[in-house]
């Protein structure tokens, strides 16, 4: 098994998430993460999809995706080649024995404090999920009280885009 | 500026723009606008069914045999509900049909509003795509979407689900000039470079067999194939889904594969070294154990569906196309290769197949005690009423048995349920089909059991003049499954027995429903009895054979196991030879 990323260009019409989700469960394969938000163009949406699978159900679960009428272009995304971020909220128990040295964490990981109380700290951490994976090992001790994370974005590098070509005018292949 | 009409008006106007002629369905409270203006359609004939489902099969059955998108029709809730069987079938079986429900109002959906479902989520893992319509003004485009959508690259089932409300709207009508699916382009034109691979392949194989699915008659490819088989002197086995494609009694046919195939056909399958795979998608009723089917052959794949290619079994050459354009640019590419001296040599792979065929034909064992065998009612039906009639089968064994002993020399005439394997198919196919073809004579081949979830549908007919005819093999069981509680749990049969050898009267059914009943219960009268209902065309014709219970579907490979181990009969296996 390994992960795989996913972007996915879909029309933004009523009920795509749905016919994808269900498509995933249908067919058995596992989303691990799942990110969905406007583009550049308005009536485009894109998905980033986080599989755990094997390389030849990969290509059916593209080839599945591909044949949904609202799905406009599939790009597999490799973590060499593109940006691939989370952002993670979590909340630490803090008192002012303890304060200093979960600062201390957060600046190594260049993380931030967003919200403080007398016995806790709310950290924001942007990166990838080793990085964040990292972060929350090192605050566990300190008692994490509530934890949220979004499903990743991710980007290629360079200066080309994916939507450049999604976003013609069709042209009817027959 | 345009005239103001209603919703309701405007989809009888897109429907009648799309072609449609036919629509086999039943009103309700939130789809009553759209029935109103329909009664005024002069081209839209509407045949009010007595179920949904017989709605859905009848419009699948209607495809077959008129080449058109069936239209099958229902109001919101129960009334879509049970259109969900026939979508989940055409879905399988990749039938063009597109179904349009009545929803509630738009402000009541979500509401759990009476009569409420959400069919377009309940349908979407078994629909091609679907629509939810809640203005007026999209409705042209949603049906000219969902005729493009479901007759159009491969072709399956689309719903339309229509708000009361939109139906009522005042809106003005304008067809769409063109069709702008951004995300939807189905592959026609096959890769040169594959097409031409293939042909190699072709030649250097020492032996190749054509495994044709129903894709090849869905593209309206059966003439080409002939001529590749022919040119190229290659075996060819129709799936169950293909019975028809190719001439059944062509010398070249090894019959149909799979868990009732022949041996001649499973045994080519298992010894090829290559497939040259057609519109087929290694079913596993056509594979067995997918671990050890056709261990040694290379495979070509062509589909029109990529998704399909490599799904269950790796494709060598992988091409994606059109199939009534993949096979002419194949015979050209084998053409090329024979004019350059290259031509395969299949001459001990024939032996071997000539061999199997002969040893191995189809056949069954007659009841010593003078009762039916259904095997020979099935055989003789086909002798009798010929090549140009349809038929229909349900699902089970009459329905294996009718795509053994009956042959079918041209596409589009064997119609069953192969993907889903739904019991009940028959009655509202076989009406269907007659709608789409009246001047051919349609058999439902069905079964006692799946009769009778169904034959309601016979009303319809009687009343709307559809006189297809029924051959009922009553063999008082649900036959198959009692086939596998004899083979694989003792004999021990658990809820199988329907005693319809005494209830229902099926004669005096029929004649309930207005239609001919006949009965026949020994070999001697099974001919003039079928005579007799090709005669009868003022109604629906209902024989209720009265068949050997105890008959078996032979040969078979168990479910699950290889299909190395076939069995001609009752742990029977065949002897597959020496390398002669």
């Amino acid at each position: 098994m390994s992960r795989h990323t996913l972007s996915v260009l879909v029309e933004n019409k009523p009920g795509v998430l749905a016919r994808v989700a269900s498509l995933f469960s249908r067919r058995g394969f596992n989303i691990e993460s799942l990110a969905v938000g406007p583009t550049e163009i308005s009536d485009i949406s894109r998905m980033t999809i986080v599989v755990n699978v094997e390389d030849s159900p990969l290509e059916q679960v593209t080839k599945q995706l591909n044949k949904l009428i609202n799905v406009l272009k599939i790009v597999e995304l490799d973590a060499e080649s593109s940006v691939q971020r989370e952002i993670m909220l979590v909340k630490v128990r803090s008192d002012n024995e303890s304060r200093s040295s979960i600062l201390e964490t957060v600046q190594m990981f260049r993380a931030k404090v967003v919200d403080v109380a007398p016995d806790a700290l709310t950290i924001e951490a942007t990166g990838n999920n080793d990085k964040l994976t990292a972060l929350l090992k090192v605050l566990e001790p300190f008692g994490v009280k509530e934890l949220v994370q979004s499903g990743m974005v991710a980007v290629g590098r360079g200066a080309r885009s994916i939507t450049d070509r999604a976003a013609r005018p069709a042209d009817k292949g027959a | 500026m345009s005239e103001q009409i209603t919703g309701a008006q405007s989809l009888v106007h897109s429907l009648e723009s799309a072609g449609v002629t036919d629509i086999f369905g039943i009103p309700g409270g939130a789809i009553l606008p759209l029935y109103d203006p329909l009664m005024d359609s002069s081209q839209i004939r509407h045949i009010l069914v007595r179920h949904e489902q017989g709605a859905g099969h009848a419009a699948e059955g209607y495809a077959y045999t008129s080449g058109k998108v069936g239209v099958c029709m229902a109001t919101s809730g129960p009334g879509a509900t049970n259109l969900v069987t026939p979508i989940a079938d055409a879905n399988m079986d990749s039938v063009p049909m597109v179904a349009i429900t009545g929803q509630v109002s738009s402000s009541f959906i979500g509401t759990d509003a009476f009569q409420e479902a959400d069919i377009r989520g309940i349908t979407m893992p078994i629909t091609k795509h679907s629509f939810l319509v809640t203005k007026a003004d999209d409705i042209p485009r949603a049906i000219a979407e969902a005729f493009y959508l479901a007759s159009s690259g491969r072709p399956g089932p689309v719903l339309v689900d229509v708000a009361k409300d939109a139906l009522q709207a005042m809106t003005t009508f304008e067809w769409p000039s063109s069709i702008d699916l951004p995300g939807y382009h189905p592959v026609t034109r096959p890769h040169a470079k594959q097409v031409r691979e293939a042909a190699r392949m072709i030649v250097d194989a020492k032996a190749p067999v054509l495994y044709i699915g129903g894709g090849v008659i869905r593209a309206g490819a059966s003439e080409s194939l002939r001529k590749l088989a022919e040119i190229a002197g290659l075996p060819v086995v129709t799936t169950l889904m293909a019975r028809g494609a190719f001439p059944d009694t062509h010398p070249q046919h090894m019959g149909m594969p799979g868990m009732h195939g022949s041996v001649s056909a499973v045994g080519a399958l298992q010894q090829s070294d290559l497939l040259i795979t057609l519109g087929a998608r290694f079913d596993d009723r056509v594979t067995g154990k997918l671990s050890t089917f056709a261990p040694n052959a290379a495979v070509i794949h062509a589909d029109i569906d990529p998704a399909e290619i490599g799904k269950n079994r790796h494709a060598d050459v992988p091409i994606v196309g059109d199939l009534s354009e993949i096979i002419p640019e194949l015979i050209v590419a084998l053409e090329a290769e024979f004019e350059a001296g290259r031509r395969g040599d299949y001459g001990a792979w024939w032996q071997q197949l000539t061999r199997m065929k002969e040893t191995y034909p189809l056949g069954y064992e007659t009841p010593d005690d003078g009762s039916l065998a259904p095997q020979y009612v099935i055989k003789r039906l086909g002798e009798i009423s010929g090549t140009d009639s349809i038929f229909a089968a349900g699902v089970g064994q009459h329905q294996m048995w009718a795509a053994q002993f009956i042959n079918y020399e041209k596409p589009n005439t064997w119609i069953n349920s192969g993907g889903l394997g739904t019991m009940g198919f028959a009655v509202p196919a076989a009406m269907g089909a007659k709608v789409g073809a009246p001047d051919k004579t349609v058999w439902a081949v069905d079964g006692d059991g799946c009769f009778q979830m169904t034959n309601q549908e016979l009303v319809t007919c009687t009343i709307n003049e559809i006189p297809i005819k029924v051959a009922l093999m009553n063999n008082s069981s649900l036959g198959m499954v009692r086939q596998w509680q004899t083979l694989f749990y003792n004999s021990r049969y658990s809820n199988t027995d329907l005693h319809s050898y005494r209830i229902p009267d099926f004669v005096k059914l029929a004649d309930a429903y207005g239609c001919h009943g006949l009965r026949c219960e020994s070999p001697d009268e099974v001919d003039a009895t079928i005579e007799k209902a090709l005669s009868l065309n003022d109604a629906p014709v209902v024989i209720d054979f009265i068949v050997h219970r105890d008959a078996m579907v032979w040969p078979m490979v168990a479910a699950g196991a290889s299909n190395d181990d076939i069995q001609i009969a009752r742990d029977l296996a065949p002897e597959w030879g020496s390398d002669d």
